[in-house]
């Protein structure tokens, strides 16, 4: 794969936001002379800060899923659930499909995030050459559905604002569903600070 | 570097420098700052986590593991986290953690129990948790005895812990229609209400215990009279039927009511824990006490039926005690089917008359015994006899008299229990009477008295004939014969007969005679000389009548 030169080896290096191509002349806190924007061969720091937000994601994870999400308030009947048990629920009362799709993007998804944020991070700090394409592709497909894990999050506040109905009705949010919008928050912060060029740097072994 | 080594790039623009004001490094803070929430989430977990006990329930009706709250005067202290069924399915056990806050309510007295929607005869209790579902609720108790194993009540308990007011125990023969949570009356106003209820070890009696609240506690008395103000009591009396209830409510689930006797009495409240007798009525109740019961036999030997238990025992009508067997019993020698009757008796309801026998039994030296004393109540001729108490429906009652001309009765003191003889009832001997009487009408000989009547009427029948034969015919011409005499009678003084006519002439020459003599009398009168002289002659042509009259006489 010698027949392809890298931006490194020409010297060059390219804004990402204008696209502007500028040397690279190897300066410290490099700024694109167009537009201003931090120019970078690679992101800086990459790997601490991708490390550091998905670590953060993880430890909110955790309380996202003990705390109760939402209560619901029906004829004096008040019921607390958190995430899987509103799944559960769900399951149990005849809605599958339903319960199918929260689980799929409340837990499912997230985790999946998290598997796949580890597995590049790792990958590419032992500058492996394993299923590069696939890797590149996983990364493509963890920026894709990070904005769909806030389903939980958009449901309950529509759930919150539309359902009001006082004694008889009333949907809340509970402190569970702050930190599950952390946590994809910040699974969507770790994945943006993730820079896709590292899966490709190091040694060329795999061919 | 590189752009030296790599020609061909000096055309491109050369990036800027501008330091940034932050250091990538604080990046790390972020996750540092999820681990503090973090920490601090479990940290105030940890803290608002008190002890976690189980409670042992008959059902688990309306628990709900992770929902049902515990709650202590309507503050949650804690949720049940699971519910399960014991090793033996016999019961539900539910775990409960209790809030830090709630530690005290680990303690050994500590009660739970369910609160659900409770309608009872009472009245409603646990509305709220129609909608809310239901709770247990926890009453503290004083102990500081760490448990984490109870069993929760599976109705709530009458009195919270720490309520003013006082305890009283009930002693009675059965529990009639009280129930936990009946009421506690006082003058009808609602001062309590029963608490638990228990059979005595022995089984022979069930104890109550009540609750009555503060400042009304102070009305039980050490002498209050306690009764079942269960149902309604009616009366008949001389003065007319008395309908008599407590309340509506006390109808019909029950409860307790309590009064001081009548006169004087003690007034000092009684104390906490203090036993009453609780009494199937008011009359009972406030009647004075019975004392000691002293058990009595009696052998009958005629029927006794309408003799039921509990029928009243009298001496001299005053009431004495009440039956409490009846029973058949078989005589070998006699061939008979006595009835043995026991009764309790109560000595002291005969009041002042107990006391001066036993004051008279203790002058003459007799312990003061009831056995002694009914030896010489008998030898007095103290009977028993069933009599009737009510002609309609033939029930009988015991009555304890003194029967004059009672026969000798053998009577021995130390038989246990007392035996008293008895005498056959006034009933009895009115059948006897009866009997007597009906014999004596069928000794009659109705035959032959039958038989002389019918021979006398046969006589006077003949009689009567003979009497139409011959004695009527003749009566017949005797009355023709009168008949004639009575109309020769007639004719003769009939106006146109004979003896009319001359009756009629003769007094014709009575009246002329009488007219005579007064014209010779009125001659005389004016000439009485004419006696001597004779008569003159008349210058006027004199009729002649007055001479012939004055002649005539």
């Amino acid at each position: 794969m010698s027949a392809l030169p890298r931006a490194d080896e020409l010297g060059v290096i390219g804004c990402h936001v204008c696209s502007l191509v500028c040397r690279d002349t190897g300066m410290e806190h490099a700024r694109c002379p167009r537009c201003h924007s931090s120019l970078h061969r690679r992101k800086k720091a990459t790997y601490s800060r991708t490390w550091a937000l998905l670590i953060a994601a993880f430890i909110f994870y955790i309380p996202a899923n003990l705390l109760p999400i939402m209560r619901t308030v029906s004829v004096g009947d008040v019921d607390d659930n958190t995430i899987l048990s509103g799944v559960v629920e769900l399951w149990v009362k005849g809605s599958p499909d339903l319960a199918v799709i929260v689980f799929t993007a409340s837990i499912v998804v997230p985790m999946l995030k998290f598997l796949a944020l580890v597995t590049l991070l790792w990958s590419s700090h032992r500058s492996s050459g394993w299923a590069r394409r696939q890797r590149a592709k996983l990364y493509r497909l963890v920026e894709l559905i990070g904005y769909w894990s806030m389903l939980d999050v958009f449901v309950v506040a529509l759930l919150t604002a539309l359902v009001q109905f006082g004694l008889l009705s009333l949907v809340e949010p509970l402190p569970g569903v702050v930190f599950f919008g952390l946590t994809v928050v910040l699974t969507m912060f770790a994945s943006m600070s993730f820079d896709p060029r590292l899966i490709w740097d190091g040694k060329e072994s795999d061919d | 570097m590189t752009d030296d080594t790599k020609p061909g790039n000096a055309d491109l623009p050369e990036p800027v420098v501008h330091r940034p004001r932050i250091n990538a490094s604080f990046v790390w803070l972020i996750p540092v700052l999820a681990a503090l929430v973090g920490l601090s989430l479990v940290i105030n977990a940890w803290m608002q986590a008190g002890p976690t006990i189980t409670i042992s329930f008959q059902s688990a009706e309306g628990l709900d593991p992770g929902k049902t709250p515990v709650k202590y005067k309507n503050v949650v202290i804690g949720r049940v986290t699971s519910v399960r069924l014991s090793k033996d399915r016999s019961h539900v056990t539910a775990k409960v953690s209790l809030e830090k806050s709630a530690e005290g309510f680990a303690t050994e007295d500590t009660r739970f129990w369910v609160v659900r929607p409770r309608i009872g005869l009472g009245g409603v209790s646990g509305i709220d948790t129609l909608l809310s579902g239901a709770f247990i609720g926890a009453d503290v108790g004083e102990s500081k005895q760490p448990e984490d194993e109870f069993t929760g009540l599976e109705a709530p308990p009458a009195v919270t812990h720490g309520a003013p007011g006082k305890t009283f125990v009930l002693h009675t023969d059965d529990l009639g229609s009280l129930d936990i949570g009946s009421p506690v009356y006082y003058r009808r106003i609602q001062v309590g209400r029963v608490v638990t209820y228990q059979l005595d070890p022995n089984g022979k009696a069930v104890s109550l215990q009540i609750w009555v609240d503060a400042p009304n506690d102070q009305f039980v008395t050490k002498t209050s009279r306690f009764w079942n103000a269960s149902g309604v009591d009616v009366s008949v009396g001389a003065d007319g039927v008395k309908v008599n209830t407590q309340s509506l409510a006390s109808v019909l689930a029950g409860g307790v009511a309590f009064q001081e006797p009548m006169g004087p009495h003690e007034t000092a409240p009684a104390d906490e824990s203090a036993a009453f007798n609780l009494f199937h009525d008011q009359a009972t109740a406030m009647a004075p006490p019975d004392g000691e019961p002293k058990y009595i036999r009696m052998r009958f030997d005629q029927s006794l039926r309408g003799l039921k238990v509990d029928a009243p025992v009298e001496f001299l009508g005053i009431p004495f005690g009440r039956v409490v067997s009846v029973n058949l019993d078989f005589d070998e020698k006699t061939q008979k089917f006595p009835v043995t009757v026991g009764a309790v008796v109560y000595p002291q309801r005969l009041g002042r008359a107990h006391e001066k026998l036993v004051a008279l039994a203790k002058a003459r030296g007799d312990d003061a015994q009831l056995s002694q004393m009914m030896g010489t109540l008998i030898g007095q001729g103290l009977r028993a006899q069933a009599r009737s108490g009510n002609l309609l429906t033939g029930q009988l009652y015991i009555s304890l008299d003194f029967v004059p001309k009672a026969p000798k009765a053998a009577y021995d003191p130390s038989v246990k229990p007392l035996e008293i003889p008895t005498v056959p009832g006034s009933f009895d001997k009115l059948q006897e009477q009866m009997a007597d009487i009906v014999d004596k009408i069928q000794k009659i000989p109705f035959d032959s008295i039958g038989r002389n009547l019918d021979q006398t009427l046969g006589e006077l029948h003949r009689t009567l004939k003979q009497v139409n034969g011959d004695v009527l015919p003749e009566f017949k011409t005797t009355l023709q014969s009168a008949q004639q005499t009575m109309g020769t009678a007639n004719n003769a003084l009939s106006p146109d007969s004979p003896l009319q006519q001359n009756l009629g002439g003769t007094l014709q020459e009575l009246q002329r005679s009488a007219r005579s003599l007064r014209v010779l009398t009125d001659y005389l009168g004016s000439h009485p000389d004419a006696l001597l002289r004779g008569r003159k002659a008349d210058p006027a042509p004199a009729p002649p009548a007055a001479t012939q009259q004055g002649s005539k006489p």
